[in-house]
């Protein structure tokens, strides 16, 4: 029992950071039907950026932990998102309009040409940052085993909830969120409603790119290493994820998060951690097969 | 306000208007009929920029708006109530008004959404009803109601009375008159229902693959022999 505590925590955190990758795949089909397949490297180089800022505020002697957590927080965020508004500038709009597959191969080039990029910039040696959040709770203890939760788990669990709930609102109540959604649901009239849809979907990727962000911080807390090939296996379970979930769907993406990331706690925990990422593309597979739609999908009967 | 000169349009090697030329003055409710196929929601598309006109020129006000983005071309006044009515399905009653008011911001929305109830009151009865679920007469309504929260100059519609029973065309097109008369709301309607359109319209154009056939005032149109072979049979 305990035991199966203890994965729950450790699924939990790791469905949180899933959740808020895939959020980002989730908009970006939703609204113009394609998989951006460059966003777990957005992710990676929201890790890097983090790194980045770290140490220059530690140059800069901001040593108050909390302080430069929301520090880093903001500045990861907003250079991540810049990234992620210039990969769709240069590589995405271009092509609109093009045939179906050209912004696909075009996204694949993107995510080999960052992967690059950061390489040669940061060199391809594993980066590896010292503990910054340290501590944590023993929730139980029986027989010797304890059930933990470190102040990391706490934090990213925290954070992805706040996060979560401040997009959403956005998404539900703000004109932007209603324009996204308008162009989610037919982008011809959300123009012809005089919905700037060029500058909508910019800021779609925008956003997924800064909660790509947060993730990439938390996983630097979290496990404290770094390199420039974390996207890939990231991207592929995040995108698991927003499939799973349903894509295009939101509460879906996080949903198909939160059930990756246990899914995997669990295995690793009960079976081997050898084949837990075979365990996240199992579900991609079956769940292409059996439930295409996901989760939380919409089924296509709607009257137009 | 708006003049249509030699617009072509084309969807890859099918040119879908061979020329078209047309104009709306300020005030006016004019109409395009023609069979299917003809091209005239292909010409109302055009006019908002989607599909882009191939060759001439499309002036709104004078101003040259061929090659504005959709939304700058909406932005200028223009809305449209398009074909197959497009509500967005899984937004309220509520919201889908709200996205027609998004040209201006939503300035004017709690009096403008009255105006909407005013003239469909059924609206306001599904205010937080999904779009998607609602009728296809509903639907109209709203997609009506959704082009006028924009406050438009130049009032887009494509075939509002498609599909609808007998009394509620009536009411629809009793709408579309009132809307002209008492707005003084510039209005280019295209309809199959010939008979009624061309009775409400001042001017009318006949549009047959791709071209404009017949032009004149709705009158003459409707007493026009030719008009009352092809469009008319059977009407009324
Ligand atoms: N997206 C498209 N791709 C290719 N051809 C198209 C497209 N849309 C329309 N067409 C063609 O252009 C021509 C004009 O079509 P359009 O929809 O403008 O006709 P319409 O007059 O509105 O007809 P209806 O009364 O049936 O609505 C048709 O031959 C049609 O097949
Ligand atoms: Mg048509």
């Amino acid at each position: 029992m305990l035991y199966f505590l203890q994965q729950l925590i450790n699924g939990l955190t790791l469905g949180m950071m899933y959740g808020l990758i895939a959020i980002g795949y989730s908009m970006v089909y939703g609204i113009i039907g394609m998989i951006n397949f460059a966003h777990g490297e957005i992710y990676m180089i929201g890790a890097f950026i983090s790194i980045i800022a770290f140490l220059l505020l530690g140059v800069l002697g901001v040593t108050w932990i909390p302080l430069a957590l929301l520090l880093v927080l903001l500045i990861a965020m907003a250079f991540t998102a810049a990234y992620g508004w210039t990969v769709e500038r240069l590589a995405y709009r271009p092509l609109r309009g093009s045939f179906r597959l050209a912004p696909l191969i075009s996204a694949i080039g993107m995510s080999i040409f960052l992967q690059n990029y950061v390489q040669l910039l940061q060199g391809a040696n594993v980066k590896a940052v010292p503990p910054i959040i340290t501590g944590g709770w023993i929730l139980a203890e029986q027989d010797g085993f304890a059930v933990r939760i470190s102040n990391v788990q706490i934090m990213i669990i925290l954070l992805t909830l706040v996060l979560m709930a401040i997009f959403s609102w956005i998404i539900a109540n703000t004109p932007l969120g209603r324009a996204q959604r308008a162009c989610e649901q037919d982008l011809k009239m959300a123009a012809l409603c005089g919905v700037n849809v060029d500058r909508t979907i910019s800021l779609t990727f925008v956003m997924g790119a800064a909660l790509a962000a947060v993730a990439g911080l938390m996983a630097t807390l979290y496990y404290g290493v770094v390199d420039f090939f974390i996207g890939f296996l990231a991207g592929i379970k995040a995108f698991t994820a927003a499939v799973l979930g349903g894509i295009g769907s939101i509460p879906g993406a996080m949903l198909g998060g939160l059930l990756l990331g246990l899914v995997e706690a669990f295995w690793s925990g009960y079976f081997t951690t050898e084949y837990k990422d075979v365990a996240a593309f199992s579900i991609l597979v079956i769940v292409l097969i059996f439930l295409p739609t996901g989760l939380l999908g919409k089924p296509e009967i709607e009257k137009v | 306000m708006l003049e249509v000169q030699d617009v072509h349009t084309h969807y890859g090697h099918i040119e879908a208007l061979k020329g078209v030329t047309l104009e709306v003055r300020r005030g006016e409710i004019v109409t395009i009929i023609g069979a299917n196929g003809a091209g005239k929601t292909t010409l109302l598309m055009t006019i908002c920029g989607d599909p882009r006109a191939s060759a001439g020129r499309i002036r709104l006000d004078g101003e040259d708006i061929t090659h504005l983005p959709t939304w700058e071309i909406v932005r200028r006044g223009v809305a449209h109530a398009p074909e197959g009515r497009r509500i967005f399905p899984r937004m309220t009653v509520l919201e889908n008004l709200k996205m027609g008011a998004t040209v201006n911001g939503e300035q004017w929305f709690e009096e403008d959404v009255e105006q909407v109830f005013a003239l469909f009151p059924r609206l306001k009865e599904r205010l937080h009803q999904r779009g998607g679920t609602l009728s296809g007469g509903e639907q109209q309504m709203l997609a009506i109601g959704r082009a006028l929260m924009a406050r438009p100059r130049l009032l887009l519609l494509d075939e509002p009375s498609l599909g609808l029973a007998p009394n509620l065309v009536q009411q629809i097109f009793r709408a579309i008159v009132e809307i002209n008369r008492s707005r003084g709301l510039t209005i280019l309607l295209v309809e199959q229902n010939a008979f009624q359109a061309l009775r409400i319209a001042h001017r009318g154009y006949v549009l047959a693959t791709g071209e404009v056939v017949l032009q004149g005032t709705g009158r003459e149109l409707l007493a026009n022999p030719e008009v009352r072979a092809a469009y008319l049979e059977g009407g009324h």
